[in-house]
């Protein structure tokens, strides 16, 4: 176990240490104390190794991850797991806005709430959170899963595309273009392999399905009103 | 960008330390706005008395023999304290209105920062580290006060356009986004009779705030209007001399976090504005959330908390 104190050894240490490490390390396990609601901590990560952050941060926590599990213990600020490739981040606590915009894969678990905007155009990702989001949530939504244990606020999904978002409390509203659809078995198998393991014990028969009525993909002058 | 952090006392015991913790709050927040900073603190109130505080570019000259030459005006026994660029009056209350007369004729480069009972307000173009050092923000006390760090976007970098605005007695308020529609709000509050001095969209909030406060709404009432009036984005949070309260813009795109103990109630723009407090720890931290109302007054029970959308 690696133990890095951000307060007594600064922010560009830690990301370039943790960034130096390759898929052969045999450092696979860091621990970051005093946060203290750093930015851009743990971002640019590219192999198999586990950072847990002891407390809560700020901006862009674990931007742009590859194959690392970063673990926060706390809250995180705007801007988690943003863009993330793969791999997966886990906060204890709940996510300011935009958590894991852009993400293009890998695993993001929020285990409190997230706040507006979660899962902005989303490329690829999967995000669990166990409690609620908040308004604009999955905008522009491209592709991945975002399954939400609590509520979803207002405009959800707004201009979607192939994104797929499970909700098992209720919608504030949807978004353009956004709307229930059908909850097929298949559907069924996705939801229960992501709340395995998010950790999460809620059944994904409570949950409804919302997507895209790709009415908006294209311009048609008769969908103007709609934008 | 803007940074802003606030703090209300609900253990009066730490009211000797409200300047000291609110200065490291604001230090904290010196990469949000580094051209200016300021602070309201709402401190003592002697009784019988308003408490007008004024800055000028040329104290020395200014402030010399000022309290004499007001009390002059006023018939009555003026106090003076300087500090800095800035200086403390106190006239008997209810005589705000001529001494804002009398000041524009025998000072007219002085300007008025704040009045009311408790309110004082300091602030000055300069990092907040050396803004604080120069008026000593450490050392003061008081039950709450709010401090804002700089970026401009919406006017000058200048003393006049930092925050916090005061526009009512003990009223202030400071922001962090921009208003659209300041410029017609300014002419339509002008013409109500309300006092603005700068071109600054943040002035204009403070003042809608006050002119809504003067036709008998609450804090919390004026601010909810201020969701359906105010165009643009905006932090708010605003004090008055019992009372705290936050509002965001319904799209709640600049950063909130706030955090309650038993002891206070703490508004930052990051967390790590609040990183430092006695007990975060185990404090309850959250986001505030988009298009409501939160309200604190010493006067009433704690933490009433009103959605508003």
């Amino acid at each position: 176990m690696q133990t890095y104190d951000l307060e007594a050894d600064g922010l560009r240490g830690l990301n370039s240490a943790l960034q130096a490490q390759q898929n052969a390390t045999n450092q696979t396990s860091w621990e970051v104390v005093n946060p203290k609601g750093s930015h851009a901590i743990a971002v640019g990560l590219d192999a198999p190794i586990e950072v847990t952050i002891k407390g809560s941060t700020g901006y862009y926590c674990a931007g742009m991850n590859q194959q690392a599990t970063v673990k926060v213990e706390g809250s995180v600020g705007p801007g988690v797991a943003e863009n993330m490739m793969s791999g997966q981040v886990i906060v204890d606590g709940d996510a300011s806005q935009y958590a894991g915009a852009t993400g293009h894969g890998g695993l993001l678990v929020i285990k409190g709430n997230a706040s507006s905007r979660c899962g902005i155009s989303m490329k690829g990702i999967d995000i669990v959170v166990h409690g609620n989001i908040g308004h604009m949530s999955a905008f522009m939504a491209q592709d991945g899963n975002l399954v939400v244990c609590g509520d979803a606020g207002d405009a959800l999904g707004d201009s979607l595309y192939e994104a797929r978002l499970f909700v098992r409390g209720s919608v504030k509203s949807l978004g353009a273009d956004c709307i229930e659809k059908e909850m097929r078995p298949e559907h069924i198998e996705i939801l229960k392999d992501l709340l395995d393991r998010a950790g999460s014990d809620a059944k994904p028969e409570e949950f409804k399905r919302y997507g895209s009525a790709r009415q908006l993909y294209n311009f048609d002058v008769d969908n103007a009103a709609a934008y | 960008m803007c940074g802003i952090v606030g703090l209300f006392l609900k253990d009066q015991s730490l009211a000797p330390q409200l300047g000291n913790m609110l200065t490291e709050m604001l230090i904290t927040m010196t990469d949000r706005g580094p051209d200016s900073a300021g602070i309201a603190i709402y401190g003592a109130e002697s009784a019988g008395k308003t408490k007008i505080t004024v800055q000028s570019a040329g104290p020395e000259n200014d402030f010399n023999g000022l309290a004499d030459e007001l009390g002059k005006s006023l018939g009555a026994t003026v106090r003076q304290t300087n500090n800095h660029t800035h200086s403390v009056l106190e006239i008997p209350a209810g005589q705000f209105e001529p001494a804002r007369a009398a000041l524009a004729e025998i000072r007219p480069s002085v300007r008025i920062m704040s009045h009311g009972d408790m309110l004082e307000i300091y602030k000055e173009v300069g990092l907040p580290k050396d803004v604080a050092d120069r008026f000593n923000l450490r050392g003061m006390s008081g039950t709450h006060g709010i401090g804002h760090t700089r970026m401009a976007t919406e006017s000058a970098v200048t003393t006049m356009g930092a925050h916090p605005f005061n526009t009512g007695s003990d009223q202030c308020l400071v922001h962090n986004g921009s208003l659209s529609n300041h410029n017609s709000l300014r002419r339509k509050l002008r013409r109500e009779g309300v006092h603005i001095q700068t071109e600054n969209d943040t002035e204009v909030g403070a003042a809608y705030l006050t002119w809504k406060m003067m036709n008998g709404a609450s804090l919390g009432e004026a601010l909810e209007s201020s969701l359906e009036d105010l165009d643009g984005f905006f932090n708010f949070v605003v004090g008055t001399k019992d009372g705290f309260g936050v509002v965001r813009d319904p799209i709640a795109c600049k950063p909130a976090v706030m955090a309650e103990t038993d002891q206070y109630v703490a508004f930052g723009s990051e967390y790590r504005a609040l990183v430092n407090l006695p007990g975060i720890e185990d404090a309850r931290v959250w986001e505030p959330e988009p298009a409501t109302v939160y309200f604190w007054s010493h006067s009433d029970s704690p933490a009433p908390q009103e959605k508003a959308a």
